[in-house]
Formats: structure tokens, sequence, C-alpha cells
């Protein structure tokens, strides 16, 4: 397990659903340094979503050639989960085609986080898929999309 | 536990220059303040006694608060032993069933100084009562161009209402502004009331996120003289401190139960009887008429009026239990004890670097104290206390306008009531050192 350095100790006995594994190493490193933070200044696509449960915001610019996204940016104001959400999806979705960006499921953003979320905090984890669908279909909400439809 | 100033000393310095505590009925000349030992009432609170990894640091009370056995067993005692629908059944238990269910709205009117038990309509919750209110009273009263006034740290719930008021009928909402410090901004007020078109005030009595005791007589007195009348939303004061309905100058006071140790699915609405028997009803169904034809109806008296189905009845009965229970604390030494613990909260948490308070002073507030922390996001903040077992609130605590006002997207609040300890406080600080660990950029 890797806690942030002076967290192991007094992380103790915490098992492996506590908030020391939701806050591994990786989250922490996208959320305190996120990779392709900000906004394009001519974006094709631009797109803002916000999850009214805790007042996330999130903003995602696109700039697309020949069908593909090449270049991304995000911006808005969450916790450590949106944020390294995002920031790890900006990186996955570099180059990446408009029909590959659309095939992006809630499982493999759960897969990318690598982590363990309860009800709540999961729709911190997927506003940044919430907001790419959005900008790339032009719709604000797909069947499965936060799970309520499912078993 | 003996701090002797509690509600009336707030209420005082809270009034605007108003002698009398918005509120607070008099206590007795000479009469020894009340205290009580917190650590026996948690003892008669089932949840902290189960066995758990670790134990329950519960600091979100003004979410809603804990249940003591009393209350339980009286609503386990109704299933079991009487349970029958009320008010019709000709038969034992449906008669022990009837008068519990009216004791409990007896106890309710007693506790809150009402009139008399008619005075009280069992609702939902607050939510359901600021509805009631909405609906019958506004859709009656209010018309097109006529204004209503609230404040910017209303919980939603008394916002939306009007809201759906105002655009059904035409109405322009107007708000008293909050100032940096947490307090109204009440030098707004007269201005909102010049034009004389504001015909409903609608404020919190104590806030749920700054904790702060607004002056609900002083806003009575200006509402009254522009001819407006007042809604207050107590969900935050019946169950922390004394407060008589008569004494704080509303026309309509909102509660829930499930804030002051009483069950969820009950709340009540308190209105002078003969307002309540001028208005129009609020839910058709059984119980609230008096006859139906298919021609039409006849109402029934008030408060059955507004009480159409059937209502939540060992809900009440545990209410009811929950108001026996109070007054064994003495709402007095309640609030002082959360006010007590505020303060001290607020002491403490000043200690943690970058750490930022909501609110005014300790002595304007009630057992409510929020905090940012850092940039930290209060999602962040409250699941890394969650990992000691520390139960806060985090987000926008149902006041999204409070909080843009405050220019923070959410905050995280710790609560209260008379269960809570200065342990539990301890605990906070100690978690919220370690989010900073976590979380330093």
């Amino acid at each position: 397990m890797n806690a942030p350095a002076g967290v192991t100790a007094e992380a103790g006995e915490r098992s492996m659903s506590g908030w020391d594994e939701l806050y591994r190493e990786n989250i922490l490193d996208h959320y305190k340094h996120p990779r392709n933070h900000g906004t394009l200044e001519h974006p094709d696509i631009t797109f803002e979503d916000a999850n009214p449960l805790c007042g996330d915001r999130l903003r995602m610019d696109f700039q697309i050639r020949d069908g593909k996204i090449a270049a991304v940016r995000f911006s808005g104001q969450g916790c450590s989960i949106s944020q390294a959400s995002a920031s790890m999806l900006s990186e996955k979705l570099e180059g990446m085609s408009l029909d590959d960006a659309k095939k992006i499921s809630r499982e493999d953003v759960l897969e990318m986080l690598g982590i363990e979320l309860g009800p709540v905090r999961l729709k911190c984890a997927l506003l940044a898929l919430k907001t790419l669908k959005g900008g790339v279909y032009g719709i604000t909400q797909w069947p499965g999309e936060d799970g309520e439809d499912k078993p | 536990m003996t701090n002797r100033s509690s509600a009336q000393a707030v209420a005082a310095r809270t009034a605007a220059g108003s002698a009398t505590a918005p509120g607070a009925p008099a206590r007795p000349a000479g009469a020894a303040p009340r205290s009580f030992d917190p650590r026996a009432v948690r003892a008669q609170f089932p949840i902290f006694r189960e066995p758990r990894e670790k134990p329950l640091i519960y600091l979100d009370s003004a979410a809603t608060s804990q249940k003591p056995d009393a209350v339980l067993d009286a609503m386990s005692d109704y299933y079991r032993r009487y349970n029958a629908n009320i008010h019709r059944g000709i038969y034992g238990i449906a008669e022990q069933a009837t008068a519990a269910y009216e004791d409990a709205r007896r106890r309710v009117a007693k506790f809150v100084g009402a009139g008399s038990p008619r005075e009280i309509v069992f609702t939902r919750n607050s939510t359901e009562a600021l509805n009631l209110v909405a609906h019958s009273y506004g859709r009656w009263k209010l018309a097109a161009g006529d204004a209503i006034v609230l404040t910017e740290m209303e919980h939603h719930s008394n916002i939306v209402p009007w809201q759906l008021l105002a655009a059904e009928r035409g109405i322009e909402l107007r708000y008293i502004p909050v100032q940096p410090s947490g307090e109204l901004e009440l030098e707004a007020l007269p201005r909102l009331l010049a034009d004389g078109r504001v015909k409903l005030v609608s404020v919190v009595h104590i806030s749920n996120v700054l904790g702060t005791v607004n002056p609900v007589a002083e806003i009575a007195r200006q509402a009254h003289a522009a001819g407006a009348m007042l809604v207050v939303d107590a969900s935050q004061s019946v169950p922390h401190c004394p407060v008589d309905v008569r004494a704080l100058g509303a026309d309509f006071v909102a509660f829930t139960s499930h804030k002051m140790l009483g069950p969820t699915g009950i709340g009540g609405l308190w209105a002078r009887r003969e307002l309540l028997e001028a208005m129009p009803p609020f839910l058709g169904g059984g119980e609230m008429i008096r006859e139906v034809k298919l021609s039409g109806s006849k109402w029934n008296d008030v408060p059955w009026k507004f009480e159409a189905g059937t209502m939540a009845i060992a809900e009440a009965v545990g209410l009811g239990a929950a108001v026996d229970y109070l007054e064994g604390l003495g709402m007095d030494a309640v609030f002082a004890h959360d006010r007590e613990l505020a303060a001290y909260a607020m002491k403490r948490l000043a200690e943690v670097p970058d750490l930022h308070l909501l609110g005014p002073p300790a002595e304007k507030r009630g057992g409510v104290v929020a905090f940012t922390l850092a940039d930290i996001h209060p999602h962040d903040v409250a699941t890394v206390l969650d990992g000691d077992g520390v139960a806060v609130r985090a987000g926008h605590h149902c006041a999204m306008p409070l909080h843009e006002k405050l220019g923070i997207p959410a905050s995280a609040r710790a609560s209260f009531h008379c269960y809570s300890l200065p342990e539990d406080v301890d605990a906070l600080v100690a978690g919220l050192h370690k989010a900073r660990k976590v979380f330093a950029r």
C-alpha cells in the first residue's frame, strides 16, 4: 500500500476500504499536480457539468483534429476524487478518437482510479466521465451513467 | 454546564434592543439553572452502545439527532401493544392509539408554548410544514405584484417552496443579506419592506450552517408593522433551545421531530387557531373532511383539516417521548450544553493551521460550527475524519445561496446535541491535523 509519507504510521490498522486506500498515492498525485488543467482558447467542444450533491463543478475543453482529441483541458473545483478523476481521464483522452471516447464506461473510469467508492463519492469519481459524455455526445445523461438503473 | 446565560442571553444580545428573549420563556425569578451529565445522557442512546471497530464520534446532530431508548421504546410499544389506526376505530386499542397520538400533540403544544394543542398541525417534517404554509396561506393570500422577504442564509426548504409560489403567482422574492460575520444585515429590512408590497417574511431562527441565532422578535416587529406575516423555520431552534412560539412573535413556526431526538417522518407547524381555521386545506383525503358528498366536501376542524390520510402514528408517539426526554433535561440546560461545546470547538479549531471558521462569535450562535480547511475540499476532510469514526457533514448543507454568498463551494460542519462531549471535539481536531498532512500540496 502506498500511503503518503508521514501518514502510514497514523493510518495504523485502517482496512483496505479506509481513507488511506481511497487516497492512494496516484490519486493524491493527480490531485496535487493535475494534468491538462486549464482551458483552451478556441475549443471545438466545451462542456460544463456539476454534482449538485456537493457543488463540484467541472468544465472540459476539447480540440478535435481529424476525429481525434488533439487537446483537452479541464477546470473547475471539487474534491480530490473528482479532480484526480478528471486529470487521469484527460491523460487517457489525448490522441483518442471521438468514437473511442464515447465508448469509455464507468467501469473503465473506476478501474483507472483503482479504488472502492461508496455511493456518494462515486458521483465525485464519475463527474469527469459525465462531463466528457455531455461534451462528445451533446447529452447530459445516458443509461447506466450513474448506476441507478442497475440492480 | 452551569452557564446561566444560555438562551435568554443570546436572545437579548440579538434582539436589537428588545428586552425580551425571542423564543425563550422567562425563567421564574430565583429558579436555579438546571444541568445534566452528558455522559449519563449518552448512555441512554443505544447507537453509542453499539459495539463497533471504532467508537462513533457523532458530530452531525444538525442533520439529524440520535434517539434515546425512551423514544425507541415508546414507538416499539405502540407497534407491539396497541397498533391501530386513529380517530376511527370503536375498539380498545384504536382508542388507545388515538389517545396516544393526541397526547403527543398536547405535549408538543406545551413544549413550544402553543395556546392550545389545536394550534399544532402534524406534518412530515419542517419542509412539509413550510410547503403547507406556501400552498395554503400563500395561494390564499398572495397575488401577482406581492413580495416575500427571505434571508440569504435559508435552508433550501425555506427558499424553494416560495420560489414555486412566486413563479406560479408572479410574486417577487427579496432577501435580507448576510454579512461576512455570518449575521443578517438587519439594516436592510426597512428598505425591503418600504414599498408595502411584502405580504410575508420567512426566516430561519438558528442557521443550520452558521449557527447564527437570528433576531426573530425584531424581524417580527418590523414585518407586522409593514403588514406582513412572519414564518419562522425553527428546525434548529426547537430541538436545541427553549422556544415559546407566542413570545417569538411569529405567525407560523415550522419544526421537525428527527432533529429533536424523535423519529423521522413527523414534524409540526404552529399557527394561531383562528388563522388555521381561516386557511384553506393543504392535502385532500381522509380525516381532513367532516363530510364528503359527490358534489363537494366540508372540512374537518383544525388541526385535523391539515392532516389528510393516515398520519405517522408511531412517529407522533415517539416525538411525544422525545419531548418528555428533552423536558427532563431542561431546554435551558440543553442550549447551555450545546453552546458550551460550540465555544470549546471554536477555540480548539482555531488551533488548526489554515482552518477558517464560518459564522459569528460563540456567544451569538447555537451548537453548530462550520469551517473550511485550507483548500482541501470538505468531502476529503470528511472522508479522512470518517476513517477515525468521526462523523461530520460536508457539502453545502442545503444552503447553496449562503455558500455562494460566502464565496465557498462547500464547508464542513460539526454540530452537537445533549449527548455530545468535549472528547468528540478533540477527536475532530486530531482528524483535521491528519487531513492537513494527507492533502498538503
